[in-house]
């Protein structure tokens, strides 16, 4: 047993100096919630700086060339220059579509990790109505909303199968969701290199005019300012979905049951709350958001189903739920970030530099997260001192 | 060096000790001396600081302004281990356990000793030595699930010793015991101040405190209110009023209940407990309008379960059971709630509340659904403000504001958070389990006033409690339940506490057994 002068080192002031204490927070602060994400996207950064020059780059440079790549230069901005905001829309269109899904399933606990394979099944799905269930000739009033639908609805089919599981057998949504990843990227590439190839090419058919969602640079003729610009009508079902999402945790009956299930699912059964349904129902939306962005690519970007038209936007969208902290206004700004990092990605050598960001930006904002639970409070020595006396004195 | 030759130098010295959360000053200049070898109680109202003292001293959180000496030495601790290394150990309100793992693993966890390497062998004998010495009667090897909750204390008891505690902090140990567990305890705790060990505990029931404690330290609104009082100078009366500031009763008036239909019934009902075995072998009840239904018998008995099957929680394997007549044997929880059935849950935490939404939508969680908080398929958010402004008033709800998540609010104002909830609704039958277990005496007379309005206004309340005092004060008519029977049912005026009692422990007693069948 300890007799009460082992282990003091630890409990017990040092010498007579300012001394650094370091403990946990009880709560974190509201102010430190909001900046923390910025603090720990700087301090990603600065660690990406060091790695630069290490590797012989000039941080300076390589940071302001994709700055300037994502999101232009105020000297372009005053000539006009839009394209690189609209490139970086373009990218951030689906990671926001993702991201907001994902963010909501994660609201109630559920492990949605598979948004990637939700947003091919719903790329899928858009496509077999652009090509084979409508006429080329369908007017776009009918054929870019029965695409949405089917793209919404295919992503809500695929999520409602791991939420059923989970409802009624309880399996594990993190590993249904995964691994149905992959079945969903299979299954694409059976109807790309089979029955929808086009000569056997591991890419469909190019989608009629009729299916292309409208861009910015379709306006040229009245607006010559957004001449060549491709950022399409997707950002708005993209804005649109965070309205709605937000709306739905905020005022909503439904949302209010997601947060008691998300926090207290035994709670939420005492209060009579529909688990089962709330399950499939929160897997059904987050997947259909994911397959309207897969629509929205296709139709948008791509104007075709081919393997690899999605750079992993639903893995991505896992880490913009969660530097969002599930908050669906916040998923926005991430998305922009991230997809800022990607269209600077391709401006600048080496290749890699963006990977790495990318990496380093998770890393950092994982660990530092788990350090702003903490603070630093410094003591004044005085009190150590008086200590110190007494403790040679009596 | 000298400290451990000096007898009054006292095992813990807090001085000064101040505590700011957002909105609230949980300790305001407190002090705290506490002998080698005594056992010293804390007392004061829900919300008082007990807890965030004890919090302070067990090295969770940090003081904002004041000093700890321990033995004599001053210390400040950055976390848990650093008291237990000066061996401080605190057992929380609600248990730390790991219900998948055995004791012993259970207590290696979190030790640094052996990191890689578990001899659960060793282990288990070291653990079933310091059962033996201690009379804390657990076997090393069981899995917590499968422990009661006096166990499961017990393994928390345990777990600090293993670590050498000296001094141990128990935060409301005996709310959740029954009687012969406590009797248990007392009887550990005083070998363990035998032994040199110093024990700080904090209670709510005044008469366990007078028969445990060697001093006591009053606590009102973060403030120190009497300081080490000897508990042989002091009365229960003069206790009370120290805590809560005025007058208290210890008896309720209460007029004669004007017992109508009956408005929820049970019939032969059998349902399994979490392990699978009967836990009701067939309980027959009935429960009127403008009556209070006593329910009493030692934890563990089935009351947990027979609350859970009538409200829909639990699986009926047999039986029926009846509200106004119309049948709602496993009908869905939410069936009840529209019922007008409302549930006081003994477990506030995993069941009652939802620890990170704020107060004001705790509070809602019974009636989201319907007008003025439901509208249509939407939340009117004024509205429920609105209502938990009102509730933190009229149930005298101590929270910094209405949209401090519930997991801060002290133990007893989550209790009076989630009596509010339900009794708000005007609820037609009302179950309530354990009501006021955690409440300090004052909040506990509110709780029975408003447990008797409740029956004056019609309402059928089923009482289900293990204090005979709070049955006998406030019960129409008493049930006893053992091992998942009803032993008898009895008017409260011809209720004899001994034979009460005796059919507690699972004696059937002739007169009460054929009142029962009546
Ligand atoms: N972590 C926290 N953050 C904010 N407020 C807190 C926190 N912990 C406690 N409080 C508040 O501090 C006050 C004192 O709480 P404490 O838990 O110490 O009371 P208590 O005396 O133990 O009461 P009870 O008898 O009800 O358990 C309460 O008003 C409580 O809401
Ligand atoms: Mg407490």
């Amino acid at each position: 047993m300890s007799t009460g002068t082992e282990g003091l080192v630890s409990g017990n002031p040092g010498p007579r100096s300012w001394r650094v204490k370091i403990e946990r927070r009880l709560e974190q602060p509201r102010w430190l919630m909001w900046i923390s994400p910025i603090i720990l996207i700087l301090a990603a950064l600065a660690v990406g700086a060091v790695l630069l020059s290490i590797v012989g780059v000039d941080p300076r440079l390589a940071y302001s060339r994709i700055f300037s790549a994502a999101f232009g230069t105020p000297a372009g901005w005053l000539r006009g220059e839009i394209y690189p905001l609209s490139d970086t829309t373009v990218k951030a269109t689906p990671l926001i579509l993702t991201g907001v899904g994902v963010a909501l399933a994660f609201r109630m606990r559920m492990w949605n990790i598979g948004a990637e394979g939700q947003l091919f099944i719903g790329a899928w799905a858009t496509t077999g109505v652009a090509l084979h269930l409508l006429s080329p000739e369908t007017s776009p009033w009918i054929m870019i909303p029965a695409m949405m639908l089917a793209g919404f609805l295919g992503g809500a089919l695929y999520g409602a199968i791991p939420g059923v599981l989970k409802a009624w057998l309880n399996v594990n949504e993190i590993i249904t969701t995964l691994m149905l990843n992959y079945v969903a990227i299979f299954f694409n590439n059976y109807f790309i290199y089979g029955p929808w190839a086009l000569r056997g090419f591991g890419l469909s058919p190019r989608f009629p005019r009729n299916a292309w969602l409208p861009r910015l640079m379709d306006l040229s003729d009245r607006f010559p300012i957004f001449r060549g610009l491709t950022a399409h009508l997707g950002i708005l079902f993209g804005v649109a979905a965070v309205v709605v999402v937000w709306y739905i945790l905020k005022y909503t009956k439904w949302g209010y049951e997601i947060r008691v299930i998300g926090d207290n699912p035994e709670a939420a059964r005492y209060a009579g709350m529909n688990l089962k349904r709330n399950i499939v129902l929160v897997m059904m939306v987050s997947g259909g958001l994911a397959g309207l962005a897969g629509m929205s690519e296709l139709s948008g970007v791509v104007h075709l189903l081919q393997e690899r038209f999605s750079p992993g936007y639903g893995f991505t969208a896992i880490i913009i739920a969660w530097l969002a902290k599930l908050n669906p206004w916040g998923v926005i700004l991430v998305s922009y970030l991230f997809g800022g990092l990607l269209v600077g990605g391709d401006q600048i050598q080496p290749f890699g530099i963006v990977q790495m960001l990318n990496g380093i930006i998770l890393f950092v904002v994982i660990g530092g997260e788990l350090l702003l639970q903490y603070r630093v409070r410094i003591l004044r020595p005085e009190r150590i001192v008086e200590r110190a006396a007494e403790a040679s004195g009596s | 060096m000298e400290s451990s030759a000096k007898v009054d130098v006292p095992a813990v010295d807090m001085r000064g000790i101040v505590k700011r959360f957002p909105g609230v000053l949980a300790n305001d200049h407190v002090d705290l001396t506490v002998y080698e070898g005594e056992v010293h109680a804390l007392l004061g109202e829900n919300g008082a600081g007990k807890s965030t003292l004890m919090n302070i001293l067990s090295g969770l959180y940090q003081p904002d302004e004041g000093e700890i000496r321990v033995r004599g030495e001053r210390v400040s601790f950055g976390s848990p281990k650093d008291a237990i290394r000066q061996g401080i150990g605190m057992i929380h309100q609600h248990f730390m356990l790991v219900p998948s793992f055995s004791v012993a693993e259970n207590i290696m966890l979190g030790m640094d000793e052996p990191r890689f390497l578990l001899d659960p062998q060793k282990i288990e004998g070291t653990v079933r030595e310091l059962s033996e010495r201690y009379n804390l009667d657990v076997d090393p090897s069981s899995k917590i699930w499968q422990l009661s909750v006096g166990e499961q204390q017990r393994v928390e008891v345990l777990k600090m010793l293993y670590r050498g505690a000296t001094i141990l902090i128990m935060d409301e140990p005996t709310a959740v015991l029954t009687p012969q567990e406590v009797e248990d305890l007392f009887q550990t705790l005083r070998g363990m101040a035998k032994s040199g060990h110093t024990i700080i505990f904090i209670s709510h029931k005044l008469d366990e405190v007078l028969a445990i404690a060697d001093r006591i330290t009053v606590l009102r609104r973060g403030r120190l209110e009497a300081a080490g009082v000897e508990a042989s100078s002091v009365t229960k009366k003069e206790l009370a009023h120290l805590m809560v500031g005025r007058e208290v009763l210890f008896r309720i008036e209460k007029k004669p209940a004007k017992a109508g239909e009956v408005v929820m019934e049970v019939e032969d009902l059998q349902a399994e407990d979490d392990k699978g075995l009967p836990a009701l072998k067939g309980v027959s009840l009935q429960v009127r309008s403008g009556e209070i239904l006593g329910l009493a018998g030692v934890a563990g008995n089935g009351q947990r379960e027979l609350a859970q099957a009538i409200c829909g929680l639990r699986p009926v394997m047999g039986g029926v059971v009846r509200v106004h007549g119309k049948e709602v044997t496993n009908a869905a929880p939410v069936v009840l709630i529209k019922e007008g059935v409302a549930y006081i849950p003994e477990d506030r935490h995993g069941v009652g509340s939802v620890p990170n939404l704020s107060v004001a939508e705790n509070l809602a969680l019974r009636n989201y659904r319907w007008p003025p908080i439901g509208n249509g398929w939407r939340i009117n958010r004024v509205a429920l403000r609105k209502q938990a402004v009102e509730l933190v008033q009229t149930f005298d709800i101590v929270t910094p504001s209405i949209d401090t998540p519930s997991r801060l609010l002290s133990g007893g104002n989550l209790q009076k958070m989630i009596l509010a909830r339900e009794l708000s609704g005007d609820p037609r039958v009302v179950i309530a389990v354990h009501p006021t277990r955690g409440l300090d005496v004052g909040a506990t007379e509110a709780v029975h006033r408003l447990l008797l309005q409740e029956r004056d206004q019609g309402a059928g309340v089923l009482l289900i409690s293990e204090d005979l005092d709070e049955i006998l004060s406030l019960a129409d008519r008493i049930a006893v339940i053992y091992e998942g029977q009803i032993m008898s049912v009895v008017d409260a005026e011809d209720a004899d506490i001994e034979e009460l009692g005796l059919q507690m422990a699972g004696t059937r007693v002739g007169a009460g057994a054929e009142k029962g069948e009546a």
